[in-house]
């Protein structure tokens, strides 16, 4: 079908197209520049003005596996020989890979350990905050609670203190009770962080499930938790969608308190990339590797649940 | 099949009460309707027995068992409601199937039940789709199909065909009545639609502020209204109500609306009024309207018409009253047409003034 376009609509879409190009020029650049550094060499990482013609190179990511150390001397061509692709690539680099002295076996850096510690806090407190959160959210939607406002609003309430106010009592806290440094200790804090967030948009969505969906269940014999399971749940999956990847992306790039809570055995991810900026000559390019694999979960996370999302960012908006 | 009996029941919703005193018994296989405005509890009365909602006192017996303190699952009855409620994200099968699962029939058994029932109702061939992919019919074909699925004791329909456009509602409203004939099922039905309650019902159940008006066979509702509210109710147009003065008991009476000349009334019609402040109802097919002179008849003006095709509607002003008169069409062209008025003495009610109720002759 054809349209009529005043001028004036012509050049007004024209701009609101070109804002959309600055917008996102602006919004990619630095994922560009991590991404573009994490494939550089190590001496070009750094030159001004940058490199963008470059070979890419993945030396940077076989650095950042394992601990390395400084060579005096290069390696005699034998040893260079019998070593694998990566640890080759280090050799070029006048580094060499720690190893155990009497086993021999590879030292690794610390970064897949807090690799691993984002995946586990993140995921399970993801599940627990999204869950506990769509249950509450439920029992707000469909039954009469006393002070229903000022229990939300309390709920609530709890997201709006910096994390930097409660980060001291928490640290005393949990030093006292021994969940100072382990991953049940994040996953509770996270949880209870993304809980008032998860109950308050679940809301949202249940409340636009229409109550006789559930109510015909019951007059067909269902119990009301098997209501829920069989008709409410799959009703709200865009809504749990969307949820868990906004808890997903917050826990995973959380920084105060995984700094201040863990410093080694729960470590994540975070506050550990840029502790390596500080030891030695910093190695932007490892540094640059680290945080586009960290950048990788979150964007397939989102990239796999993009309808949902989609669906979920639109809701209310069309009346069904 | 079962027969319901609700027994004294009493709804309040914080301190308002929603349901007064509410006794009624709803025979075996009989089609009950509950017809009244937005708010005057016949939702609540049927949803009450569908035990969607707790009575605050009273008793509901379904087929001799007290029910008023089981769960809806547990009363093995079938509701359909306004907003036809199926399930976005299961196949029309799914959806009919779905009452069946709560059972643990098997799966052949769940199969041969909803082919039967969809082949009833003519559905067949939509069983694969998406409720989204289906129209409002068809939508309301498949949520009666699931109520039927499981046999139930009764059928409670909540303004069933109420989202429906004025067509298919005519349409869906003899499949109704095809399928109540065919399956004699119990049923209870709630509308704010008059034509529907006439067209479907038994027995009409009239409600109003929580308190049943009236119940009664379409025909004796609408004959015979046990009060204003009914009588204003049920019909369209709306009966005429006038306050009116009845002068003279004997053999001939007059019955005069304002500072207008009396109808003459034969005096038999008026004998058991006593006099009482009284409201007289006729309704439009009880106005007379003549274009010459005739007995009794009082001279006027007509002030409006409407044409409706098979009849018109033309209104008459009587002592600064306006009466609505139902005439065959064509009768008048327009406003300030002189006509003659009488009434039908034997389909005129009376109303007591003060209480509303219905006065009417003995015997």
């Amino acid at each position: 079908m054809a349209e009529v376009k005043t001028t004036r609509e012509v050049v007004m879409n024209r701009a609101a197209i070109a804002a959309v190009f600055v917008a996102l020029i602006v919004m990619l650049t630095p994922i560009y520049w991590i991404a573009s550094t994490a494939f550089k060499p190590r001496s070009l990482a750094t030159t001004v003005p940058p490199t963008v013609f470059f070979e890419p190179t993945l030396t940077p990511f076989a650095k950042l596996f394992v601990r390395r150390s400084q060579m005096r001397e290069p390696v005699d061509q034998e040893t260079y020989d019998a070593a694998p692709w990566w640890e080759q690539l280090i050799y070029d680099d006048g580094e060499s890979v720690v190893r155990n002295r009497r086993s021999g076996e590879i030292t690794p850096s610390g970064y897949w350990d807090r690799y691993k510690n984002s995946l586990i806090v993140s995921i399970i407190s993801t599940f627990l905050a999204v869950s506990m959160g769509t249950l509450t959210a439920y029992g707000f939607s469909r039954f009469k609670v006393k002070g229903e406002n000022d229990w939300l609003f309390f709920i609530l309430s709890t997201r709006m203190l910096p994390p930097v106010v409660v980060a001291i009592p928490m640290f005393l806290m949990y030093r006292t009770v021994g969940l100072h440094d382990t991953h049940l200790g994040l996953i509770i804090l996270y949880t209870a962080f993304n809980l008032s967030f998860s109950v308050w948009i679940m809301k949202g969505f249940i409340d636009e499930i229409p109550r006789e969906y559930e109510e015909a269940a019951l007059v067909d014999g269902y119990t009301r938790l098997q209501a829920f399971w069989k008709i409410v749940l799959p009703e709200a999956l865009t809504g749990i969608a969307a949820t868990a990847v906004f808890c997903f992306i917050i826990a995973w790039n959380e920084y105060a308190f995984a700094l201040m809570m863990t410093n080694r055995n729960a470590q994540t991810a975070p506050p550990y990339i840029p502790s390596q900026v500080g030891s030695g000559l910093p190695d932007w390019s490892v540094i640059a590797a680290g945080a586009f694999l960290f950048l990788l979960p979150v964007a397939i996370f989102t990239f796999l649940l993009r309808n949902h999302l989609l669906r979920g960012m639109s809701f209310g908006a069309i009346r069904k | 099949m079962a027969r319901i009996e609700l027994a004294n029941v009493q709804k309040f919703f914080g301190s308002v009460q929603v349901l007064k005193d509410v006794n009624l018994t709803i025979e075996d296989g009989e089609f009950v309707v509950m017809l009244g405005q937005s708010g005057c509890g016949k939702t609540t009365t049927l949803r009450a027995i569908a035990g969607l909602e707790t009575v605050s006192s009273g008793t509901i017996t379904i087929d001799g068992r007290e029910v008023q303190d089981l769960k809806a699952g547990d009363r093995d009855i079938a509701f359909v409601f306004q907003s036809f409620s199926l399930y976005p994200h299961m196949t029309v099968e799914e959806n009919i199937a779905f009452p069946l699962r709560a059972v643990s029939s098997s799966r052949a058994e769940r199969e041969s039940e909803v082919k039967e029932v969809a082949r009833f109702l003519g559905i067949e061939r939509l069983l694969s789709r998406r409720p989204s992919a289906l129209s409002g019919g068809d939508m309301q074909r498949v949520a009666i199909g699931r109520a039927l699925v499981r046999r139930p004791k009764a059928l409670l329909m909540d303004e069933p065909i109420g989202a429906l456009d004025a067509k298919l509602r005519e349409q869906m409203r003899a499949e109704i009545k095809r399928l109540h004939i065919a399956r004699n099922s119990t049923s209870v039905y709630v509308t704010h639609d008059q034509v529907e309650a006439m067209s479907l019902a038994d027995r009409i159940v009239v409600m109003h502020n929580g308190v049943l008006q009236q119940v009664g066979a379409p025909d004796e509702v609408y004959l015979h209204p046990a009060n204003l509210f009914v009588a204003q109710f049920v019909g369209s147009p709306v009966m005429n109500v006038a306050d009116v003065a009845v002068e003279g008991a004997g053999t001939d009476a007059l019955l005069r609306i304002g500072r207008a000349e009396g109808f003459r009334v034969p005096g038999g019609a008026v004998a058991h009024l006593n006099g009482a402040a009284t409201k007289l109802g006729i309704r439009p097919e009880a106005v007379l309207l003549t274009r010459e002179p005739g007995q009794g008849g009082i001279e006027t003006e007509t002030t409006n018409v409407e044409p409706l095709g098979s009849h018109d509607i033309v209104d008459v002003r009587i002592g600064g009253e306006t009466l609505r008169a139902r005439c065959e069409s064509g009768f008048a062209r327009g406003e300030g047409e002189k006509v003659w008025v009488s009434l039908d003495p034997e389909r005129a009610h009376f109303f007591d003034a003060a209480t509303g109720q219905s006065m009417r002759r003995a015997g």
